[in-house]
């Protein structure tokens, strides 16, 4: 009876896993909130993990921890890591901030990378990608390819990431299409395919023919290619799910950045305390292939796409009002990047009210 | 008028899952038995009917799959909780944690891989009604069987001489042991039965609703019918109605949403839970009625004389 109880619960335990045991391998150790097979951004991490296994495995070991939830666990977890020999940490999620800083400083001599926040210390350092700037060139795409001229844009928490999501992708239809119009359907939840479906669903009905999202599960796309209308993947490339109705997806491509941070932490170059935000031009993150769309969309993208790699392009340059329609940029003034990472408002055109 | 048929298609869909997993949910604990892990058996049928339709390319073989799957996880319940009778919220509450550990391991080879999907049946003729034709002779197997099920445990619990019997199991163990009845036995072939009914919701779920597999795809379904089942006071057709309404409400408030009607979308969030509740709720308001029908032996461990 024992045994089996001892059974299930060794069953349930996170799972520690490991590549080469040899000793002499530089580790790197990556903790995740979600699962490595969730088919979003979890996997997106681990995807990543394994180009620094491919690309560094005969000097790196890394190592990993699943399901870690964003609380007292992810100290734990951490300080399990920096007691076991680990170099650098990679903490891979927003939540795990205030859980990196308090273990940063207990472990001055073990270096720290946290996944989109804010707090740096000497041995912590944060990194983001500007998720933005694929947004503005989708929400081109969608002015171009919607018949109605109405989008639905299916949003999980009203946190400044999504806002500035929001805006980019309406300043984007609207930079090809003044009259543009988008509902937003906020669900609450980062992953519920069910749910994602359903608000997918009952934008169709009211009219969108492009649906774009926030959230991580593939439900929409499915719902898009069900009935025939187009939409946008989410964090990977969606393709499978949707052969005809994905037009492009914006994929988090996180495997070039830890190479280069591993390289620089065992070479001695590495350096604490930055905040590392980048986009496009960087790599990290990518379109997947322009489908489902005629040439000439397809050559605008990309010439977006150039024109934002090459700096020419800033998604939020003015004169863009905010919802009111009071002045937020006059012309040609571009946005700071601290106030896009505090973004708490919507910009002129978005018929929602921001959820405060 | 087309878009009133799509939503309440759209709300047929989303209520299935519920009604079925807390129909068999209904007659475990009205057998005096609380499993509380319904949660992680949906997810168990989720993941192993994905994986047998996958594999072989039938949905229907997924479906029995779903069902044998649900079904054996429950059998590890029954165990536990009647022939070694331990805690059953315990139990219930590993189980679920079992269910989703389990699925993810089972079902880390499916991630992303294309779905089958379980195709709507199709009265040519009937199901061409405007308005009408396609909600009742257009939707999917699942959904007949959800009503079915409905109908055979209104019969079987309030109709049929084993159905009384189960529930005198439910309301005084002591008294049916008393009687000669296999106390156990009932129980078992109940929780068997929660148990087969939470892996066909499961399958729904992954052949039907978004036919994919990914971790956790339940996302709280499970307890969501649970809920249903003590609000809904063990009445098979109010659970009916608490699942239709809550699928009903869901629907509703992102139709709101998306029409812009400057509600906050949190409070438009939590809309289902709170009219499910009130309404089950306030129909439940007889305080005689809901104490004669609450199994008077719920949760309490039954061990034989030797």
């Amino acid at each position: 009876m024992n045994k089996l109880v001892l059974g299930l619960t060794t069953a349930l335990a996170l799972t520690l896993a490991s590549g080469a045991q040899a000793a002499d391998k530089y580790k790197a150790c990556f903790m995740y909130v979600g699962s490595k097979t969730d088919g979003g951004w979890t996997q997106a991490q681990d995807v990543g993990r394994q180009m620094v296994d491919k690309e560094l495995g005969d000097k790196v070991e890394t190592v990993y921890v699943e399901n870690v939830p964003e609380g007292p666990d992810a100290e734990r977890a951490l300080t399990r890591f920096a007691r076991s020999g680990c170099g650098i940490i990679f903490a891979t999620s927003f939540g795990f901030m205030d859980q990196t800083v308090a273990v940063a400083e207990k472990f001055p001599n073990v270096k720290f990378e946290h996944a989109t926040g804010y707090k740096t210390a000497p041995n912590l350092t944060t990194y983001n990608s500007r998720f933005y700037e694929g947004r503005y060139i989708i929400g081109q795409i969608a002015g171009k390819m919607s018949k109605t001229g109405v989008a639905g844009y299916i949003a999980s928490f009203p946190i400044p990431e999504v806002v500035m999501g929001i805006n980019s992708f309406l300043l984007g239809a609207r930079s090809v299409n003044p009259d543009f119009k988008l509902k937003v359907v906020w669900v609450n939840t980062w992953f519920d395919a069910g749910k994602e479906a359903d608000a997918a669903k009952a934008l169709i009905d009211q009219g969108v023919d492009i649906i774009t999202q926030h959230t991580d599960s593939t439900g929409p796309m499915q719902v898009a290619e069900e009935r025939g209308i187009h939409a946008f993947g989410q964090a990977f490339d969606q393709i499978k799910a949707g052969p005809h109705a994905q037009l492009s997806a914006i994929t988090d491509t996180w495997g070039p950045y830890y190479v280069k941070e591993i390289k620089a932490a065992m070479d001695g170059t590495w350096k604490g305390g930055q905040q590392s935000w980048d986009g496009l031009k960087d790599g990290i993150l990518t379109m997947a292939p322009y489908t489902n769309m005629p040439d000439d969309v397809k050559a605008m993208a990309e010439e977006t796409e150039a024109k934002i790699k090459s700096g020419e392009l800033h998604p939020f340059t003015g004169p863009i009002n905010k919802q009111d329609g009071t002045v937020w940029l006059k012309d040609g003034e571009v946005s700071d990047d601290g106030t896009l990472l505090g973004m708490n408002f919507y910009v002129e055109g978005v018929d929602d009210t921001l959820p405060q | 008028m087309e878009i009133a048929q799509n939503i309440l298609l759209t709300i047929a869909t989303a209520a299935t899952p519920l009604l079925i997993a807390a129909m068999g949910e209904l007659v475990v604990e009205r057998s005096g038995v609380l499993n509380l892990g319904v949660e992680g058996m949906m997810v168990i049928g989720a993941v192993c009917g994905f994986a047998a339709a996958a594999l072989t390319g039938s949905p229907w073989i997924g479906i029995l799959a779903a069902i044998i799957a649900g079904a054996l996880l429950s059998l590890l319940f029954a165990v536990l909780t009647l022939s070694l009778a331990t805690n059953q919220v315990a139990t219930g509450l590993s189980l679920t944690l079992l269910g989703i550990g389990l699925s993810g391991m089972i079902g880390e080879g499916f991630v992303g891989s294309p779905g089958v999907r379980l195709a709507n049946i199709h009265i040519p003729g009937l199901a061409d009604i405007p308005l009408v034709g396609r909600l009742l002779f257009g939707q999917d197997p699942i959904f007949y069987m959800s009503i079915a099920l409905t109908a055979g445990v209104m019969w079987f619990l309030f109709r049929t001489r084993t159905g009384l019997t189960l529930r005198s199991v439910g309301d005084n163990h002591k008294s049916a042991h008393a009687l000669g009845i296999s106390v156990l036995g009932y129980r078992y072939a109940a929780v068997l039965f929660g148990g087969a009914c939470a892996g066909l919701a499961g399958a729904h779920l992954s052949l039907v609703y978004t036919p994919q597999w990914v971790e956790n795809m339940t996302a709280g379904r499970g307890w969501i019918a649970l809920a249903l089942v003590v609000f809904a006071s063990w009445r098979p057709w109010r659970v009916l109605g608490g699942a239709y309404l809550f699928g009903a409400v869901t629907i509703g408030q992102l139709h709101a949403q998306a029409l812009g009607f400057g509600i906050p979308s949190q409070l438009l969030s939590s809309l289902p839970y709170l009219a499910t509740i009130v309404v089950l709720v306030i129909i439940s308001g007889n305080r005689r009625l809901t104490v004669m029908n609450t199994p008077a032996s719920l949760g309490q461990p039954f061990v034989p004389d030797r």
